[in-house]
């Protein structure tokens, strides 16, 4: 019974931090409808900043997070009104090519400059470990994963539903002429927003260097689930890519405790499924321009 | 002359053999005897070509874009590695048939699911068949080895004449030969009503079923033979290399063939063929200046093909062989990029 419980909570805060990494993807593929594949590229610089400025320059865990956030949201900037604003018109396949293309230079020049092996992130003692709450064993860094996740994505719904940026947000995509008719930049909003999602992805990147590993062929290896958990969970909210990466982690961790050797190939069929029986994800709108 | 015959025309003096082809053709054989201590590389390049027409049928005729396609190629080299190392058909050919047919059997059975669904879901459910593959491939290891691969394949004679010799000079012949036997079933396809049909569906698909086109059945029938093409070179692949291994199915796999394929330029059959060409010395080039590093390079010539624009980009490519054509034949060039480039 507890192992149940410790593999539920090893799964939610899994399933929490895929979120966290995919969001941005879910405004860039599923608002924005641009195939983004090099979305995990952006997580992979904001996890290599931190591990940088805290393993060799002694900056606290704490302190870098942020730094992973701001770097990847920058690099995100500088890329979009260099490069990706451009896309956004073309087919599919050049879009597919070119984020491909990105995907294969940030792999190579990581191993380049940072060499091919894991990379750890020395954590403060306090996040070591873990603790027994009424017998069910919690981690420390699981239990922060899940804090600053739950933190950031009760934010992410309020600004969307409540700010004016939100709002700005949400007619831009909805329909970009008329948004813009009525005065809004939508180019940059798009680009805002593009760039908040890289920095979500790199804060992302940098809290999975405990949990799911940081080398440079991460981008690659993490890319079909972000991309599981947009199209599984549709576009029409972040509620729908919340679930699908909760359901995401919990049946990716308890499938690989229970049938460690079936793990990859239940997530894949499962994917194929949902796919082909809606095709626009499980919470997605029927309609998709 | 009636609308219809005037199609009819139009597309019989299209698919006339020009004398580039047949130059081009001539090109690849003569290859063989002038660099003849390269067998290796160059049968490296006739397989990757063959594959990369396998995406063309497609990508460039249907419009289908796949990300997943190294699926249908790791079917066929398992295939034909299995076949070879249990020796059930010890024959190289009806085996390469037969590793063929089985990724035939996949591609017909996975295209239902394919041909459902827009761009987005198209890639991630055919990025999503390869992945289970691999995924399959890892877990049942006692019959593909694991991350090891197939070891100990020993290729009998093909046909009982044709040994595989060291130097892969009979795999060269042997996989060009293939590869033309392909090229000209494929030729026949795209110029047949049933290509046409399939160019129509690429361009429109609402407007093909408004005229009378099924679909769906077309779609169905050019992705199963686009994965038996993709088998095919899977399959050849296990042959000339004696060694199957799990990377066949690899994610990389179908990514670079994408580059090939977009190097060439779709929908005129030449375009993986000569983009394989490219593709290949490119990797040679880029692995001599960093060996570890040559993919940084292929990705910066992704990205960069794509920010030029795919159609300009042809455009500049074939400028010269087209003014040399004007200039010889004093007619209109016929190596031409065909109109509605890609989907």
């Amino acid at each position: 019974m507890t192992s149940i419980l410790t593999n539920l909570f090893d799964g939610v805060a899994y399933g929490m931090l895929l979120f966290v990494l995919a969001c941005g993807l879910a405004v860039t593929l599923g608002l924005m409808n641009f195939v983004n594949l090099a979305h995990g590229a952006f997580a992979m610089a904001g996890g290599y900043v931190c591990a940088v400025l805290v393993n060799r320059m002694g900056w606290p865990f704490f302190a870098g997070l942020p730094l992973a956030f701001v770097s990847a949201a920058l690099i995100g900037a500088v890329l979009e009104r260099l490069l990706y604003r451009h896309l956004y018109a073309r087919s599919h396949l050049d879009q597919v090519l070119f984020s491909v293309g990105l995907v294969f230079m940030s792999v190579a020049a990581v191993d380049f400059i940072m060499g091919s092996q894991r990379v750890f992130i020395n954590l403060p003692s306090v996040l070591e470990g873990q603790f027994d709450l009424y017998g069910v064993g919690i981690g420390r860094y699981r239990l922060m994963i899940i804090v600053i996740c739950g933190l950031l994505t009760a934010l992410l719904q309020l600004i969307l539903a409540r700010t004016r940026f939100g709002s700005r947000l949400r007619a831009a995509v909805d329909d970009p002429r008329a948004a813009s008719g009525l005065g809004i930049n939508v180019p940059q909003v798009f680009a805002f927003t593009f760039a908040f999602g890289c920095g979500l992805a790199g804060l992302g990147g940098a809290l999975s260097a405990e949990v799911l590993g940081l080398d440079p062929y991460f981008p690659l290896k993490f890319m079909i689930y972000f991309l599981i958990v947009v199209t599984v969970g549709g576009s029409s909210s972040i509620t729908g890519p919340f679930l699908a990466s909760l359901l995401l982690g919990v049946a990716d961790v308890a499938g690989k405790y229970y049938v460690p050797k079936m793990g990859p190939f239940v997530i894949y069929t499962v994917m194929i499924v949902i796919l082909i029986w809606r095709p626009n994800g499980l919470f997605g709108r029927t309609a998709v321009r | 002359m009636t609308a219809q015959s005037d199609v009819g025309f139009h597309a019989r003096q299209h698919a006339r053999w020009h004398w580039a082809e047949i130059v081009f053709w001539i090109a690849a054989l003569g290859c063989a005897f002038v660099f003849p201590s390269r067998y290796l590389i160059m049968t490296d390049i006739v397989r990757l070509g063959l594959f990369a027409l396998s995406l063309d049928l497609i990508l460039g005729y249907a419009g289908i874009v796949s990300l997943g396609h190294a699926a249908f190629f790791g079917v066929g080299a398992y295939g034909a590695g299995l076949l070879a190392l249990h020796g059930v058909i010890t024959e190289p050919v009806i085996a390469l048939a037969a590793a063929g047919l089985a990724a035939m059997v996949l591609g017909f059975l996975t295209s239902f699911l394919v041909i459902r669904g827009i761009d987005l879901t198209r890639l991630m459910v055919t990025l999503g068949i390869a992945l289970l593959l691999e995924a399959l491939a890892e877990r049942f290891s006692d019959v593909t080895g694991g991350t090891d691969g197939l070891q100990g394949i020993e290729m009998q004679p093909i046909l009982r004449l044709f040994t595989f010799d060291m130097f892969g000079k009979t795999g060269f012949f042997y996989s060009l030969a293939v590869t033309f036997l392909l090229f000209l079933l494929a030729r026949r396809i795209v110029h047949s009503p049933f290509g046409l049909s399939l160019r129509a569906i690429r361009n429109n698909p609402l407007r093909a079923a408004a005229i009378g086109i099924p679909v769906n059945k077309r779609l169905v029938a050019i992705y199963t033979v686009a994965a038996f093409y993709a088998g095919i070179a899977g399959a050849l692949f296990t042959q000339t290399t004696a060694l199957a291994s799990l990377d066949v199915f690899s994610f990389e796999r179908s990514a670079d063939l994408m580059l090939v394929l977009v190097i060439g330029g779709t929908g005129y059959l030449y375009g993986g063929l000569i983009g394989a060409v490219v593709f290949r010395m490119l990797q040679e080039i880029f692995s001599t200046i960093t060996p570890q590093y040559w993919q940084f390079w292929i990705g910066a010539v992704l990205v960069v093909i794509v920010m030029v624009g795919r159609g300009r980009l042809h455009r500049w490519v074939l400028w010269l062989p087209n003014l040399v054509i004007t200039q010889l034949a004093g007619r209109k060039a016929a190596v031409d990029v065909p109109e509605g480039e890609g989907p």
